[in-house]
Parts: C-alpha cells; sequence; structure tokens
C-alpha cells in the first residue's frame, strides 16, 4: 500500500503572532517550526499503518520553500520513507491543493491534518478529494482498514458518527487517531539519508490574493471582583458587559 | 449580486449559525435564495424569509436527509448555476465547510472559511478572515467572478429584515457515484446546548480534581442555558468526553460569555476561546496565566465560587 502524509510547517502553538513590512508578512524572528499537530496525528497514523501492514510506504509531502526542509527531516526521522517538497509559498488553499492534487495521484491513502493552524482553513483535503475525484473525509478520530473498505469516527458537532468508505481516499486526521510519535536516535540518523524530492510547483493563477494581515485589537485590563462579591459579578455582567 | 444561502438543519430546526449566513448575504446587498436540503419543518423554511431571503429552495429528497458531503456539493453547484448565483455563503461546520471547498472547486469560485466580517467592496471584495486560530486576521480579495464564502460565528447579527420568502420545492437528480462514503450510525448529545454553537459556555479545567465535581459546573451552566466544556488534559484523563474540549486542537467557541473555572489560560487552550465576547476567569491561583485574557476574574476556590455564582445568577433571574 501507498500513503502519501501532507504536512504544514508551521509556528509552534505557543508562539507569539507578529506581522513586518506592513502587515504583509509574518514574522519568522524567534518563531520555532513545527509539523502542523494535527498533520502529526496523520503521520503518526501512517507510521502505524506501515508497521501493521509489510509492503506500506509513506511518503511525505509539504508545499513549502527550502526552510520547511528541517520539518520534512524531523517526518523521516518519525518513520517516512521519502518526500516531496513542492517549492513554493504556500499561500492559499486551493494553490496548496493543486500541488497536492498534482502528486497525489496512484496513492491508497493521503493522510492530511484536520486543519493547518496557521491559516486554519480546514479545506485542503476536501479539495484534494475533489480534485481527484476521491471521498475525503474529516476530521477522523479512527482510521481502520478492512481489505479496501476503510471505517472511520468522524467528528461532528456535539457528537461523532461512523462513516465507511473505500480506498483511494482522503482523509483529514485528529486524536485520538494515533500517538504522536517521537523520532529516535536511528531515525534521525537514517532521515539525513532518505530521498527528499524537489519539484517546482505547477502554475495556478491565484484568485484569493491576500491584501494584508492584522491583530486583533488588545485587551482592556481584567476586573477583579472580591471572592464574596460574586453577586456584583453577575451585576456587571448584566449591566456592564451586557452579556446575562 | 445573486447569493445562495446554504443552510443547515437540526432536528428539522434551522440552526442559528445558519441564519447568520442569510443576514450576512443580505446584508452584502442583492437578491438572497436560501437552499434546504432534506427533512424540514415548514414553518422553519417560511421564516428563513424574515431574515432576507426571498426565496427558499427545499430539496426534501429523503436521500438528503444523511449530510454526505459529495452528495451536498453537486447538488448546491447545480443550484447555483440553475439560480444564477455569484456567491455561495455557509456557515464554518463539519459539513458546511467540505461542502463550500468542493464547490469552489467545481465553479471555479474564489474561497475564504473563517470570514468574520461583511466584504470591503471598495476596491475588489475584500473579506477579513481569523488565521492563526484566532491570534490575528487575514485580509483577502476574493478576485473570480465567482466566490464561496464560510463565516465563522458571529460574522453577521442575526436580525429581522425580510419579509416573506417564496418556499419552492427543488427537484434534485442524485448521481450514485456521490454516494462515496456511508453514514453508518451517528452518536449526538440531543437536547443539550450544542458547545460550538451556545451563547454561553461554562467550562472546566484540571482544577476541578475530578469528573465527580462536575455537577456544579453542570447547575451552573443549566442555570445559563450554557454548554459546558472543558481543557485538553481533562477530557485526555477521559473526565469528559472528546467533543467538549477547547482549545488549539479542540473546539474553537465563540460566545457572548465564557466561564473558566480551574483552567489555568495555556495559550493552546485561549486559542480556541479567544473570539468570545466577553471572558470570567475563577481559579485560585492568583497568577493564572488566563487572568491576562479575562474581563472580570475571581480569585478563589471553585468548590466554593461556583455554586455561589448559581445561586446569585437564581436570585438575578
Ligand atoms: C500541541 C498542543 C496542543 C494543545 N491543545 C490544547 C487545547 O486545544 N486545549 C487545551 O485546553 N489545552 C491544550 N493543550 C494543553 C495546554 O498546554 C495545557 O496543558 C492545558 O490547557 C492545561 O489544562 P488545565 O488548565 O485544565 O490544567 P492545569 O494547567 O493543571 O491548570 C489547572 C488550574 O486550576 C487551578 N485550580 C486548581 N484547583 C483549583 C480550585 N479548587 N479552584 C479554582 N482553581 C483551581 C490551578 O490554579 C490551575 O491554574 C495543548 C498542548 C499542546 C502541546
Ligand atoms: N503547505 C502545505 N503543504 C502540505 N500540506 C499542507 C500544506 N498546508 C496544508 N496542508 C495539509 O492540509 C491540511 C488542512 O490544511 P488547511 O486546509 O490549510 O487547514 C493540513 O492539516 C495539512 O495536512
Amino acid at each position: 500500500m501507498k500513503i502519501l502524509v501532507c504536512i504544514s510547517h508551521v509556528p509552534d502553538t505557543t508562539s507569539k503572532i507578529n506581522f513586518v513590512e506592513n502587515q504583509t508578512r509574518f514574522d519568522t524572528a524567534g518563531v520555532q517550526f513545527i509539523i502542523g499537530p494535527y498533520d502529526d496525528y496523520a503521520l503518526a497514523r501512517a507510521i502505524e499503518l506501515k508497521e501493521a501492514t509489510p509492503g506500506t510506504t509513506v511518503t511525505v509531502l509539504n508545499v513549502g520553500l527550502a526552510d520547511t526542509e528541517p520539518t520534512i527531516r524531523k517526518a523521516l526521522a518519525i518513520g517516512a520513507d521519502d518526500a516531496i517538497r513542492v517549492n513554493a509559498d504556500p499561500t492559499d488553499s486551493f494553490f496548496v491543493a493543486t500541488q497536492i492534487a498534482e502528486h497525489g495521484k496512484g496513492y491508497d491513502l493521503i493522510l492530511m491534518g484536520r486543519e493547518s493552524i496557521d491559516y486554519n482553513s480546514g479545506v485542503v483535503h476536501a479539495m484534494v478529494g475533489e480534485l481527484l475525484g476521491l471521498p475525503s473525509i474529516s476530521p477522523v478520530m479512527k482510521l481502520d482498514l478492512e481489505g479496501t473498505k476503510v471505517k472511520m469516527t468522524r467528528e461532528i458537532e456535539g457528537g461523532k458518527e461512523q462513516v465507511e468508505s473505500t480506498l483511494p481516499l482522503v482523509a483529514g486526521c485528529q486524536e485520538p487517531i494515533a500517538e504522536w510519535k517521537i523520532p529516535n536516535m536511528r531515525g534521525i540518523m537514517s532521515a539525513r539519508t532518505k530521498p527528499l524530492k524537489v519539484i517546482e510547483p505547477k502554475a495556478v493563477e491565484p484568485t484569493a490574493v491576500l491584501k494584508k494581515f492584522e491583530l486583533p485589537a488588545p485587551k482592556g485590563a481584567v476586573k477583579m471582583i472580591a471572592a464574596d462579591q460574586v453577586a456584583d459579578l453577575v451585576t456587571k455582567l448584566k449591566t456592564e458587559a451586557k452579556v446575562l | 449580486m445573486t447569493a445562495l444561502v446554504f443552510i443547515e438543519t437540526s432536528e428539522g430546526k434551522v440552526k442559528k449559525s445558519s441564519l447568520e449566513a442569510v443576514c450576512y448575504a443580505k446584508a452584502m446587498g442583492g437578491k438572497v435564495i436560501a437552499i434546504v436540503l432534506g427533512i424540514a419543518e415548514a414553518s422553519e423554511l417560511q421564516q428563513i424569509g424574515k431574515y432576507g431571503a426571498e426565496k427558499v429552495l427545499h430539496a426534501a429528497d429523503p436521500k438528503l436527509n444523511q449530510g454526505i458531503i459529495q452528495v451536498y456539493a453537486s447538488v448546491l453547484t447545480k443550484a447555483m448555476q440553475d439560480e444564477q448565483a455569484d456567491v455561495l455563503v455557509l456557515a464554518n461546520s463539519s459539513l458546511g465547510t467540505p461542502v463550500a471547498a468542493k464547490v469552489a472547486v467545481k465553479t471555479g469560485a474564489s474561497f475564504a472559511s473563517n470570514v468574520v466580517e461583511l466584504p470591503d467592496t471598495a476596491s475588489g471584495f475584500v473579506v477579513k478572515r481569523s488565521i492563526y486560530t484566532g491570534k490575528a486576521f487575514s485580509h483577502v480579495d476574493l478576485k473570480g467572478a465567482k466566490k464561496v464564502i464560510a463565516l465563522k460565528k458571529n460574522a453577521a447579527e442575526v436580525k429581522e429584515t425580510g419579509g416573506q420568502a417564496s418556499v419552492v420545492n427543488y427537484a434534485v437528480t442524485l448521481s450514485d457515484a456521490d454516494f462515496n462514503t456511508t453514514i453508518l450510525a451517528s452518536e449526538k448529545a440531543t437536547g443539550e446546548v450544542l458547545l460550538p454553537e451556545a451563547e454561553i459556555v461554562v467550562s472546566g479545567g484540571r482544577g476541578m480534581k475530578g469528573p465527580e465535581h462536575w455537577g456544579i459546573l453542570e447547575e451552573l451552566a443549566k442555570t445559563l442555558h450554557a454548554a459546558t466544556g472543558c481543557s485538553k488534559p481533562v477530557s485526555d484523563i477521559g473526565w469528559r468526553p472528546h467533543h467538549e474540549h477547547v482549545g488549539q486542537t479542540g473546539v474553537k467557541v465563540a460566545p457572548q460569555l465564557y466561564i473558566a473555572i480551574g483552567i489555568s489560560g495555556a495559550i493552546q487552550h485561549l486559542a480556541g476561546v479567544n473570539s468570545s465576547k466577553c471572558i470570567v476567569v475563577i481559579n485560585k491561583d492568583p497568577e493564572a496565566p488566563f487572568f491576562k485574557a479575562a474581563d472580570y476574574g475571581i480569585v478563589g476556590d471553585a468548590f466554593d465560587i461556583v455554586p455561589k455564582l448559581t445561586a446569585a445568577i437564581k436570585a438575578a433571574q
């Protein structure tokens, strides 16, 4: 079986977000980049499936510029066999989906995260499914293969549903689909020599064009209320905040 | 301009987030046509007019009662063509967002999700999106002739500005190939207030010490008609179900009021609550980081404060 895992290269979840160049570029100063947390679940499930089924290969794909290579190497250290980097700034979901679809043919399973934590669209998997004419399901909390059948649990508002489909398939993953894997020393060593192919992007006319970024207005100071004045809080919520 | 609005229902009733989508489309100016797929109460269809839709298409084919993403995407694509709609507007959800993405690919439309404000059409068609899990926004110009917009909660105020809508039966031809997934079963909390839609959320963290202490939170939530939420460790240990976990890797809420009890306020938790209008924090540690993100705070023991708060709210009702 051939599995493709699409990983985004995103600021660590504790990062302070800032913009430079007139609010048009993300400020990478002091920011640690990681594999998207949901993509990490997708990768972990792919490695589990590889371990369970001999002959399975796992390829990771990232659409990004050269600075994403340490993140890709980390995925190789976790256990992916080889990697593809599409050499482009991933500015727009449709652009990213087009690149993934371009290289996603011939895989039995394409696993992604439910959403990237930078642009948070939660749509690349659906677009890739549409472009390749494959079923796409997200967010998937459980995924098991029975021959060419795929049994999944998908989270919905206030609950979950059991879904069945067939390979080939695209899935957006989230916990508890698998436990995150941490690379070991051997993995880190072997990752250095695993193949990482760099491919130029397919040209796509951008239809959604970034104008500028904006940070939310700073929050006013917290108003503290004494522990024995709880009724005062209720009054303030009613008359001042007007939320009750 | 003609906008098609996809209406989601839950147990036959129109979701509030979908009414926000109707009001958003109405506020954009132009003609608003709503579309409802599957089972829906007649009175519910009728009332969509009050929010600005002049026509409501109802595709009542029972095969649409289950939300199969691929099927819905094909029906909406066809409806956009039939009605010559320039824009599709819908609410972000586990069904709406992937459907929107597929319609965008099928129609070649420009697409934006997590949209929080009306478009700025002074030059182009610029929408404001929430990104970095609520930590920032981006302004994106949707250049395509057709556009698909998925709205984050509270992108528009629900208000009655319309009148009568004509409710029309919408006949669909469904393709077997689109039934590429089968929903075998679904478990859904019924009757309760659903967390992603709630106007008030009462959330508990590890400071609650154990699942047996959730009674006081549930009592407070019931008094406020609120949904209950929790921090990630709480659902990881199994004190509360997974779908209640709020934050970067969980549900992102945008209520009027978020009450955090015994939650430290880690940045990953804050990422899920920073769109709340008002945040109240109850924590026994005055140094808890959550206070910095709060509007109101009480330093104290949850087991003492929460019952008092419930009593004070009851007294004020
Ligand atoms: C990649 C990643 C993603 C994550 N995603 C999420 C996420 O989506 N959501 C999330 O919540 N977390 C997430 N986390 C975890 C997050 O970093 C914190 O560990 C977590 O939010 C802490 O939960 P907590 O506040 O309940 O527990 P703690 O940090 O243990 O805090 C408990 C709080 O309760 C207070 N307390 C104790 N007793 C009482 C009492 N009797 N009365 C009142 N207060 C009391 C304490 O003072 C303390 O502030 C993520 C972490 C990572 C690394
Ligand atoms: N630049 C990228 N390269 C590879 N995969 C990506 C990229 N951006 C997003 N993805 C994948 O698509 C999923 C959904 O992303 P999004 O639609 O941006 O929220 C992510 O969890 C990744 O698995």
